[in-house]
């Protein structure tokens, strides 16, 4: 039966909601509030100038140039995420050898920490001294200088970062994938259908609910995921590799200007509020969390 | 498209794709124990060395991050199963007025992570003095939405008789959480425990951005300091020490990696 | 719970103060400071610390390595917020007007007492005290300072048949020398470029060389008004570009600071200009006969200095402060300040240093080591603003345009001068 008022629950919730209040939604409320005021230094007192501030936004180049980067960032890391996490899974699960091996090579940088494998990252792709251009000049091609060329900074990062991200999504699409039942497929072959209509029109519908889920995670990681930057390019050249969450960072930390960055912030926001609602309108119609 | 070509094709992927992703893995071990003339390049007989270890060791309190690695995680891991139980309990098995919004409100978290805040968190930080300490490295994370997610589902499927019974036998409200439901969700609590340690392993912006000095600095920050490219990168004695950071873990993980790897399994079916 | 825990936490400290205040006299002082260049720099550090508290009984210095320029003065700066100690810092020289703006160091005229402190703070090269210098007071002294110099690979000069005693002294000739340098393989591709100046990291810095070398400033000294777009200034970028492009002597597009050095060890580049913090990693590990020379000039010689200066923060007692000067009073003495030169390269920051047993023999043995301070004579301040971060940023975005071909040098400058004068509209 409902209770007006359940203490026992509220209680065993306060711990939780507690430390979540603190540290999610009070702070979204004082991002709100902060990026509405300015001061000339921490040292002297915020006063209230409306929406000044988004004005100067409006106005910043880079602002629009990290916006831009972080939508291509999404755009190439999340569906070759998801596409190769798919076909990890599915080598992982089939009949060829060493598949223990695979599954474990193919694991292995999601508990590798970023930040220190991005310096053997700077090596691979390091002009004339770089892994890359090395093996590439072994067959006669000039490489690119892979993270100084603004056209290929950006696209180098997303490969860093699907290389992170692929092998920790595969994990959901294997758990998925061994809950299907194995008959389906026997029967499918038995009416002699080919490997890629199997996929397509049994496996890939049946992984539907684990590739929203994925989808969600890797568009978060999308917005989240900077710590490369900080060792590889640190944004550039001329912001053509910067991001949203780096000029966050950037903007507080190293301009000291919390007024501004609080501002970006809350761009950062709004735009997780759209995936939420995409996810709560589109998805959850779909999968439904039991 | 059903060949044996395209099963070859796929098969040749498979393996070559396998190999790309340990690479960077395969180059730290290839620069860590050769001289460092041969960081960039590669000869099948170079002589073997491990004088980049030392000097590693040598350059940066390695065991002092590891410790604070530790010790941060530690803290986390413990609270978040502490908390997370409680309010999964609550969230999955009573019922009260506002249960749904209370709901709301922890998956808010899903979606504003720790790591979008850190400007108004860190500013909170410093109004609490916690500013490089380990609690405060800690704290925007001690209460996780994904635990309490993932709690609140497993608990849902737990019998009603079974807390009936716990009821009949004098078992109290804290009593059958930690003698009922605990039990039950083990597997939960060990998939949700990896996923948690391993993200606090890695994590970075945050502890970079409140701490200061080794006497809180964990690994990843301090790996950063050390390998910093502005100090010009030296590439023996910087894989040297990422093999001295990702070692225990790598260790760990490549011995109890079936294992691992289920209970990672686990939490995606969640 | 807040202000609960606030409570407790003060009766904690309050009783450990009474406790210690009791138990000693001593005073323990914090200091953070950065690391910018190779080698274990940190090590050197503590044992000059070391041997000052070994001089110093009363005093305990706790030396906190903090990572870049940026990270140390962000925690230096946290750390005063958040009521940790931090009585002095080695910080960025160029950050003199983001500390003044915040109230948060003093000057060292208002700490000196005696005639011989008063000739300390003399004792530096002019050239390093122009970023430590604001409304006619020293608010940071010289420590961990450089220019920029030209390391040369004298094997390619040899077998590219150049003196290898004679590096290139003016514009003209660095572009003909370096293209000797440049070595193609059979199919066309560089293998050995003739230099190499790198373009991230710091590329403002390496672009006050340039702009100096063509005599002009990047900024006035109150750090109000910044000049990007005269005429001289463009012109030295557009140079940079062709370096890369009309004359291909350098990879054309940004190259890498951080790399760099590992270019030059693997001899991919015959030239390369860096910070003289590297020299001594460099002479520990080339693998062939190498040399060091002030940079080429074009209308005259120029380097920007850079590096760090010492500050001491207002936030705390007057012994902590006077324990902070006698601190940084001795890691600038001409034996520390040779010790330091000699174990990273960066300079002696004053004569004195040069005139000690340890810095003559070093020279003598090694002359580059002399050669950052011979090019002070040709030095100018360092890009230093308000709004010092992101002046710098639009400065370095527009260099990075500008040399990936994005934009050309007059409209990239262009633009910068009229991003730097918004942000500094409040500081006219």
């Amino acid at each position: 039966m409902l209770k007006r008022f359940n203490l026992k629950a509220w209680l065993l919730l306060l711990p939780a909601l507690s430390l979540l209040i603190a540290f999610t939604h009070w702070p979204t409320l004082k991002t709100f509030w902060r990026s509405a005021t300015w001061a000339r230094s921490d040292a002297a007192p915020a006063k209230f100038v409306g929406l000044e501030n988004y004005e100067i936004l409006l106005d910043d180049p880079i602002f629009w140039k990290v916006i831009e980067n972080n939508l291509w960032y999404a755009l190439g890391t999340v569906p070759t995420s998801i596409a190769l996490a798919i076909a990890m899974a599915l080598w992982v699960n089939s009949k060829i050898r060493f598949t223990g091996l695979l599954r474990l090579a193919f694991f292995t940088p999601t508990i590798l920490p970023m930040i220190t494998v991005a310096n053997i990252w700077l090596f691979f792709y390091s002009p004339n001294i770089g892994l890359f251009n090395q093996l590439l000049a072994l067959i006669g091609i000039n490489g690119p200088n892979w993270l100084g060329d603004p056209d290929l900074a950006l696209s180098s990062l997303m490969i860093m970062t699907v290389w992170k991200e692929a092998g920790f999504f595969m994990i959901f699409y294997l758990a998925a994938l061994q809950t299907l039942s194995p008959e389906l497929f026997e029967a499918a072959k038995v009416e002699g259908a080919s490997g890629w209509r199997i996929f397509r029109k049994i496996t890939f519908p049946l992984l539907m609910p684990t590739t929203l889920f994925v989808l969600i995670n890797a568009l978060l990681n999308a917005f989240k995921l900077v710590d490369h930057l900080f060792i590889l390019t640190k944004g550039g050249p001329n912001n053509a590799s910067n991001l949203l969450l780096y000029y966050i960072y950037e903007t507080a930390f190293s301009f000291l200007d919390s007024y501004y960055a609080a501002t970006l912030t809350v761009v950062m926001l709004v735009m997780l509020a759209i995936i939420a609602l995409v996810q709560i309108f589109f998805f959850d119609r779909r999968i439904h969390y039991r | 498209m059903d060949s044996i070509w395209f099963q070859r094709i796929s098969k040749f992927s498979a393996y070559l794709l396998a190999i790309v992703w340990v690479l960077p893995l395969l180059y730290a071990f290839w620069a860590a124990f050769h001289p460092p003339e041969y960081a960039t390049k590669f000869a099948l007989f170079a002589p073997l060395t491990t004088e980049n270890f030392v000097s590693a060791w040598d350059q940066a309190p390695f065991f002092r991050y590891m410790l604070n690695t530790v010790i941060i995680t530690t803290i986390i891991l413990f609270s978040q199963l502490v908390v997370c139980t409680l309010a999964g309990y609550a969230l999955a098995r009573e019922k009260f007025v506002g249960r749904g919004f209370a709901f709301a409100l922890v998956l808010t978290q899903l979606m504003v992570m720790p790591e979008v805040l850190i400007v108004e968190n860190y500013r909170t930080l410093t109004g609490l003095d916690l500013v490089d300490t380990h609690l405060g490295v800690g704290l925007p994370y001690l209460a996780s939405a994904f635990g309490i997610f993932l709690l609140r589902q497993t608990f849902k499927t737990v019998p009603q008789e079974l807390e009936d019974a716990a009821r009949v036998e004098g078992l109290s409200g804290l009593g059958i959480i930690w003698k009922v439901f605990v039990p039950l969700a083990f597997p939960t609590y060990l998939a949700f425990s990896l996923v948690s340690v391993s993200y606090h392993w890695n994590n970075f912006l945050w502890p970079l951005v409140v701490t200061n000095t080794e006497a809180s600095r964990p690994l990843t920050v301090g790996m950063a300091i050390f390998g910093a490219p502005e100090s010009g990168v030296d590439w023996s004695v910087i894989s040297a020490g990422t093999l001295i950071a990702i070692g225990p873990l790598l260790i760990l993980f490549l011995v109890f990696q079936r294992k691992f790897i289920q209970s990672f399994m686990h939490a995606g079916i969640k | 719970m807040n202000r609960f825990t606030k409570h407790l936490a003060t009766a904690g400290i309050a009783s450990i103060l009474g406790f210690s205040a009791v138990a000693s006299a001593e005073t323990d002082l914090t200091m953070y400071y950065p690391v910018a260049v190779g080698g274990a720099l940190t090590k050197i550090v503590d044992g000059m610390v070391e041997k000052f508290e070994s001089q110093n009984p009363g005093i305990n210095v706790n030396a906190i390595y903090a990572g870049n320029y940026n990270d140390a003065r962000v925690k230096a700066l946290a750390a005063l917020q958040s009521g940790d100690p931090a009585q002095l810092s080695v910080m960025f020289s160029i950050d003199i007007h983001a500390l003044r703006n915040l109230d948060a160091i003093v000057a060292f005229d208002d700490l000196i007492s005696t005639d011989a402190e008063r000739k300390w703070l003399d004792s530096f090269y002019p050239a390093l005290m122009e970023n430590g210098k604001a409304d006619g007071k020293t608010w940071g002294v010289p420590f961990q300072r450089s220019t920029i110099v030209m390391y040369y690979n004298k094997d390619m000069f040899r077998a590219a048949g150049l003196d290898p005693e004679k590096p290139p002294t003016t514009w003209e000739e660095f572009a003909s020398v370096g293209k000797k340098l440049v070595k193609k393989n059979a199919s066309g591709n560089v293998e050995q470029w003739g230099a190499m100046i790198p373009s991230t990291g710091y590329p403002y810095w390496m672009f006050g060389a340039l702009t100096k070398q063509n005599s002009e400033v990047l900024m006035n000294q109150a750090g109000t008004e910044t000049y990007f777009d005269n005429p001289g200034v463009i012109a030295a970028l557009e140079y940079w570009y062709d370096l890369g492009n009309k004359h291909a002597i350098m990879p054309s597009g940004v190259i890498e600071w951080g790399t760099l050095r590992q270019n030059f060890l693997d001899q991919k580049t015959a030239i390369m200009w860096h910070s003289t913090g590297n020299l001594t990693t460099v002479k520990n590990k080339a693998s062939f006969d190498f040399g060091v020379a002030k940079l080429p000039g074009n209308t005259e010689l120029g380097s920007p200095t850079g590096g760090g200066n010492f500050y001491i923060f207002k936030k705390s007692s007057a012994d902590e402060k006077a324990a902070a000067l006698k601190l940084v009073k001795f890691m600038t003495s001409a034996e520390q300040a040779a010790h330091w030169s000699k174990a990273t390269g960066y300079m002696g920051v004053g004569p004195g240093a040069y005139e000690t047993d340890t810095l003559k023999a070093y020279v003598k043995e090694f002359p580059p080591a002399a050669v950052a301070r011979d090019q002070l004579t040709h030095a100018t301040a360092e890009l230093s603003t308000h709004e010092a971060g992101r002046v710098r940023k639009f400065l370095d975005d527009a260099i990075q345009a500008a040399l990936t071909g994005q934009m050309s040098a007059k409209d990239a400058m262009t633009d910068a001068q009229k991003q730097a004068k918004l942000a500094l509209r409040r500081y006219q």
